[in-house]
């Protein structure tokens, strides 16, 4: 059998558990709460331990008390990360590998080169008759003229209308919840963020031609004034 | 040169041929010519208002087909020698207004005449949009309703965008707001839009507002343009809107409702 064929390299999900969380008391029976929920999902699973944050763990016995705590949730640890070089030394002392830093886990910072520019937002200056669509794909859409009943605005990111606002606006369309919708005068028959919608029925009387602004909040559509 | 002015809204039994006939005879009483078609190919109405159902020969199809030439087709008024109209014809279906037969028609109609009012189909299929095509200017009629509303915004939406201007990047279509069959006791009773609620809604300039009137009913009836009736409010408020699409500034009236006449009422003659 060929050197090549013995070792390969394999990518695997493995979840991780911060440390620094073990020190609180809550933390062992939330975490046993949510094994308990889904059980074959945990069952003798991976887990990296997260060192970040951690100043003592420079003893092997420690990590195997660690090790044993978490065998009785069924999670099995194979190594851990972010160590410094004091617990690197304990760890694999008591059998666990060194995992270099996720990316998941890591801070974002600013790439190398410029950053990609901001989408630009789609303006349209006309009156938005009845029957027309207009689709800012990608990006928000200003509207700076009254948007007519039948008439439909669509944008993945937010929709602003300094205009009476009759017709139907669809905010997030892509799925962006964190988008919102603004009109300096809002008596529309339909509005959607996406995808949570209100018809003109469901909207409390008060926000009738006034200015508003309407976002996600805990999933729910709210329209609060301007 | 010559104006191509087209009458539509949209919805149906809003008052698109009273209006085109109207507002052609009254172009023709200030000296324009004027020729009036009928675009409602298959429901042959204009021929009746005009009053000329029995002249009719050749029509806008056999025209457009080559059949006949338009002399053959044009009928002239008899009450008026500025005007004139071209019927459309009763056995064929929109299908049949080819767009270039359309435009060679139209260019042939611009050598004769000062405007020429396309009396549009309603709804905003190919006869409609055929209509429209070649408009400088649109008069967009509308009843003060909320459903009639709707439907006006969506003509001028495709007036903004299928017309023949729109598609050269011309100069829009210069368009225009008439209300009619309005009623100014039921809109105080709140039963009917206000002038200015549809104003607002539909942002265009207001050519007109056309009173409900008994006598629109006879007009038609009798196939005579409602301006040649002198007596009539609709009559003079066509004869108003006529004078501000050619420019003029006249104040609107039959705004307010009528007041009635006191002696009248108590003869019970009102």
């Amino acid at each position: 059998m060929a050197a090549g064929n013995m070792v390969q390299g394999a990518l695997f999900t493995v979840m991780v558990v911060r440390a620094a969380n073990l020190r609180d008391s809550a933390f062992e029976s939330d975490l046993a709460q949510q094994i308990g929920r889904s059980p074959r999902f945990f069952q003798n699973a991976p887990v990296v331990l997260d060192l970040r944050g951690v100043e003592n763990l420079t003893e092997a016995s420690e990590f195997e008390t660690i090790r044993d705590k978490l065998h009785a949730l069924t999670l099995t640890i194979v190594g851990v990360q972010n160590a410094q070089p004091a617990q690197l030394e304990a760890a694999a002392a008591a059998g666990l590998a060194s995992f270099a830093p996720s990316a998941s886990t890591q801070p974002r910072g600013a790439g190398p080169g410029a950053p990609p520019p901001a989408p630009k937002a789609r303006l349209v200056t006309a009156t938005v008759r009845s029957g027309t669509q207009i689709y800012a794909r990608g990006s928000d859409l200003i509207v700076t003229a009254a948007v007519s009943p039948g008439a439909e605005l669509v944008a993945d990111g937010n929709i602003h209308v300094y205009g009476v606002l009759r017709g139907r606006a669809l905010a997030g369309a892509s799925g962006d919840a964190a988008a919102r919708i603004f009109c300096t005068r809002f008596e529309a028959e339909l509005v959607s963020i996406a995808g949570s919608y209100l018809v003109s029925e469901q909207m409390p009387a008060g926000v009738r031609s006034t200015s508003v602004q309407i976002a996600l909040v805990d999933d729910q559509l709210t329209i609060s004034p301007n | 040169m010559a104006k191509v002015i087209v009458v539509t809204s949209g919805k149906g039994g809003v008052g698109k041929t009273t209006t085109s006939a109207a507002f052609a005879a009254g172009l023709a009483l200030r000296g324009q010519k004027t020729v009036v078609i009928d675009f409602d190919v298959g429901l042959r109405n204009l021929d009746l208002v005009m009053g000329c159902e029995r002249r009719v020969v050749f029509d806008f199809i056999n025209v457009i087909n080559g059949d006949a030439n338009l002399n053959q087709a044009l009928i002239k008024d008899k009450r008026h020698d500025n005007l004139f109209i071209f019927p459309t014809s009763q056995t064929r279906d929109k299908n049949a207004l080819k767009r270039e037969g359309v435009e060679r028609v139209m260019e042939e109609l611009k050598q004769q005449f000062d405007y020429i009012v396309c009396d549009s189909p309603a709804g905003i299929e190919h006869g409609a949009i055929t209509a429209l095509y070649f408009a400088d200017s649109a008069v967009i009629v509308t009843n003060p309703e909320v459903s009639s509303v709707r439907d006006s915004d969506r003509i001028i939406g495709i007036l903004a965008s299928k017309s023949r201007r729109a598609e050269r990047n011309e100069p829009p279509v210069d368009v225009h707001l008439l209300l009619t069959r309005y009623d100014p006791a039921r809109v105080t009773k709140g039963e009917m839009l206000a002038v200015e609620d549809v104003k607002e809604i539909l942002s265009i300039p207001l050519l007109g507002v056309i009173p409900e009137s008994e006598s629109v009913l006879r007009a038609s009836n009798t196939g005579t343009p409602v301006v040649f009736d002198e007596d009539s409010p609709a009559g003079r408020a066509y004869v108003d809107a006529v004078a501000r699409f050619l420019g003029e500034t006249r104040e609107m009236r039959f705004l307010k409702p009528e007041r009635r006449n006191f002696f009248r009422a108590l003869f019970g003659r009102a």
